[in-house]
């Protein structure tokens, strides 16, 4: 009994040298965690270029409350989403919404690339058209003599 | 007195600047030797000059003088003395003068590696950086001058914003801006090159060095610049796709792809109008950042419009030098060669597709970047474009780069064959794969994008390896293993660091996406949380002061299975001036993770909300990007860059300056 008694007391002393485990900031995780992946493609609209997962302006604390608090009513992020664009715009969102405004933006990487690559196919065969340059020996030549080694510009 | 003696300064480096930029040019067109001569001596001038001007406004934060209008902005009695000195290319003025002072830094290099270049060529180079100054030390003095006094004066100074209070501000900037303006080097040589009219593999190795050397600084500033932000802002990330960063990473991009380009018309004479108009481009895109970043049209486009003296003065500018470059490059390219020629499938044609990755993705870059901006000012609404879309467009377009960095160093120039590349790679693409697949498990869990990530960074480090296997195999200068070792150039082993840096770095960015993890706890004191295996104990708050803030200062006992690893004291200041808190993080770096902790909010006296990180292998990110850096000073510092340049003499290249038609007999029989 004394023993139990001690021991006890022991693992009672560790435990408040050792604290005990903190508690999360939110009170539920998970819908924590969806918030703040949803918080995270949103702007903060009075920062200089921060998402309101980021921000601690009184603005994104409130938002991230307002998300948290549709979250736990059941609203999906694409509800929230449509309610944060209703009242701010799409100024809010990180990622713009694919319309005729940004039809630009989400096609011009891929057509930049595909113009780029036919290009360049293009402009390869038309030069493997094109003779083999003969003048290139006077030229190489030249670049030789102006390196001084000669034997360096023919280096592979 | 003495801002106004800064000011005499730069006014007389303008004159200086203007006569620089006109009379070698002219006299270069002219053959006036005199005239030519002019050039080395007049960019010494600019430079001293400048650096007067520079040393007056340090001097000025230095005494705290806030009759200075700029300093009164930027500075106060009770900064530090570092951040007092750093703080002069703290606001816009003085990252001008940065700037300026940069240019002439350059410029004075190019006056003294120069000596063995010819005479016409050094003049045109020093000539057109010199009309770059002009453009500068106008729109310094016209627009931005860093000496307007203020006056009465106020008592104190407003004060150097607390984020930029920090040793990154001493190192980023500078760091920057010498690769922002080295590519003025490469610019300059390519305009001398088309004005006169001689694009070839000896205007690609002068050129070269500079570059490379250039884009090392630009990489290490912009490492430094994603390392700051990851500990200053709080929040554990290092790269934000903000338009700031955009405005560095732009040139980089090209300039990336500038340097690869150079490499082909050096050893082959190929890709020339292609490499020319890259090294516009990549100036181009130095100057559109610093349009971006200092004409305040990213925070606000009213803002801009309401003063837009500054921007339009940019903005000319920006036309005028990219303009007049594209003009004389449609005017002089239809005499520019072709080079030796190549196959669909060869070193050369890989490098080229590369290069329109790289293009392509400095593009895509550019259009997020500037999108949202036109689409205001078209008055089409407002959009932000962040992180989400670059991620999206990004990473395809990376994918296969960096899939062609591990086989283009093995192809062969000229032609290459697919089933020989096959066979000489299958056993680095077979242990990559089978390492990507397997490496996960000992992480953790499998994840696809973290096992593509591996396979890519492995692919790259495997073929080097081939690559460097070969090369020693097959070197020129024959002989046992280690003669073999150290005859292989410099360029080579710094192409392999450049390439594994990029390795390390993809390694860095997939590991800690794919494993990185994060808790937010209130914590009283002597409350634990653990992540990652270690445990984090919150030992309560003290209130320490700065010299010019005041912070609540935690105390974190980290312990790992018992034992102690670190203590970590992260903190969040009140600045005296501008007081807005800001969370300084405290990180425990380390090789493959680094602990990393902010203070949240203050609840009640004793209870604060915490934010931990758990960061698997963060640190790879710059270590790739030092890797990288190193990679291209190595690469720089080559011999034959030396060499080449001692054995060449004046009159040899003038002969041969009239044109291949009249190369001498004597050349003719050599060759």
């Amino acid at each position: 009994m004394g023993r139990a008694f001690v021991l006890a007391f022991l693992l009672l002393l560790a435990a408040a040298a050792w604290g005990r485990e903190a508690a999360p900031a939110a009170e539920n995780p998970q819908l924590e965690q969806r918030m703040m992946a949803l918080a995270a493609e949103l702007r903060c609209l009075v920062c200089q270029n921060q998402s309101i997962a980021d921000s601690n302006a009184d603005l994104a604390k409130d938002l991230r409350q307002q998300i948290r608090e549709k979250l736990a009513q059941g609203q999906s992020e694409g509800d929230i989403i449509d309610y944060l664009v209703a009242r701010y715009g799409d100024f809010v969102l990180y990622r713009p919404p694919f319309k005729l405004t940004t039809l630009a933006l989400w096609l011009g990487p891929l057509i930049l690339l595909v113009a780029g690559l036919i290009a360049l196919f293009y402009r390869l065969a038309r030069r493997r058209a094109a003779a083999e340059v003969e003048l290139s020996e006077a030229e190489r030549a030249r670049a030789a003599l102006l390196l001084g080694s000669p034997d360096e510009v023919d280096q592979r | 007195m003495i801002p106004e003696f800064g000011q005499f300064a730069l006014a007389l480096a303008f004159t200086i600047a203007l006569v620089l930029g006109i009379l070698p040019l002219v006299g270069a067109v002219r053959g006036d030797s005199a005239w030519m001569s002019l050039a080395r001596p007049a960019a010494q001038g600019q430079l001293v000059f400048v650096a007067i001007a520079f040393g007056c406004l340090t001097y000025a934060f230095v005494t705290n003088d806030f009759t200075v209008a700029y300093v009164a902005n930027n500075s106060n009695s009770k900064l530090p003395l570092v951040y007092r000195i750093a703080g002069v290319w703290g606001g816009h003025e003085g990252s001008l003068l940065l700037w300026m002072l940069m240019l002439s830094l350059w410029m004075v290099a190019v006056t003294v590696f120069s000596r063995y270049l010819p005479e016409e060529m050094v003049a045109r180079v020093l000539g057109v950086m010199g009309l770059v100054s002009v453009g500068f030390l106008a729109f310094m003095l016209f627009t931005s001058n860093p000496f307007d006094r203020l006056l009465p004066a106020p008592p104190d100074g407003r004060d150097l914003n607390p984020l930029l209070q920090d040793p990154g501000m001493v190192l980023h900037p500078p760091m920057l801006y010498m690769g922002y303006v080295g590519f003025s080097v490469a610019f300059a040589f390519a305009i001398a090159a088309l004005i006169s009219g001689r694009l070839d593999a000896a205007w690609a190795r002068w050129s070269r060095p500079w570059t490379t050397v250039a884009w090392a600084f630009l990489t290490l500033g912009i490492a430094l610049g994603s390392a700051w932000a990851y500990y200053e802002l709080g929040w554990g990330g290092w790269w934000f796709w903000d338009p700031v960063e955009n405005s560095s990473f732009m040139p980089w991009l090209i300039g990336t792809a500038l340097i690869h380009s150079l490499a082909v018309t050096e050893k082959r004479g190929s890709f020339r109008s292609w490499t020319v108009l890259l090294a516009i481009f990549t100036f181009a895109f130095s100057l559109l950042g610093t349009f971006l970043v200092r004409s305040g049209v990213l925070t606000s486009v009213h803002a801009f419009a309401s003063d837009p003296r500054r921007g339009i003065f940019i903005l000319g500018f920006l036309a005028l030098v990219i303009g007049g470059s594209l003009a004389l490059f449609a005017w002089r390219t239809s005499r520019v060669g072709l080079g030796g020629s190549f196959d669909l499938v060869s070193r050369e044609s890989m490098l080229l597709t590369n290069n329109v990755l790289l293009a392509v993705a400095c593009g895509s870059v550019m259009l997020g970047t500037l999108y949202p901006l036109v689409l205001e000012v078209l008055g089409l609404g407002k959009i932000s474009v962040g992180s989400p879309y670059f991620d999206t467009v990004f990473v395809p377009l990376m994918a296969p780069a960096l899939f062609l960095m591990g086989v283009g160093p093995i192809a062969r120039w000229k032609k290459a064959s697919l089933p020989e590349l096959a066979v000489r790679l299958r056993w680095a693409f077979a242990v990559s794969l089978a390492a990507a697949l397997l490496l996960p498990f000992t992480l953790g869990s499998w994840k696809p994008l973290v096992s593509f990530g591996l396979m890519l960074a492995l692919w790259i480090v495997a073929a080097s390896a081939v690559s460097l296997r070969d090369r020693v195999r097959h070197a020129a200068t024959g002989g046992n293993a280690w003669r073999r070792l150290t005859g292989t150039s410099r360029t080579f082993y710094g192409m392999v660091l450049a390439h594994v840096g990029m390795a390390v770095f993809v390694v860095g960015v997939t590991l800690v996406k794919g494993y990185e993890s994060e808790k937010d706890v209130r914590m009283e004191t002597g409350d634990t949380v653990e992540i990652g295996g270690y445990t984090f104990r919150f030992d309560g708050v003290a209130q320490v002061a700065g010299p010019n803030y005041k912070a609540a200062r935690a105390t974190m006992q980290v312990t790992k299975n018992g034992k102690s690893v670190v203590t970590l004291y992260p903190e969040k200041r009140i600045y005296a001036v501008q007081p807005n808190p800001m969370t300084e993080a405290a990180i425990d770096p380390g090789f493959t993770r680094d602990l990393y902790v902010a203070l949240g909010d203050e609840l009640n006296p004793t209870t604060w909300v915490v934010r931990v990180h758990h960061k698997p292998f963060v640190s790879w990110i710059w270590g790739g990007w030092l890797l990288m850096a190193l990679g291209g000073l190595l690469a720089a510092s080559d011999r034959r860059y030396r060499v080449a340049a001692r054995g060449r003499r004046e009159e040899q290249y003038a002969a041969a300056a009239r044109g291949p038609q009249t190369v001498p007999a004597s050349v003719k029989a050599n060759a």
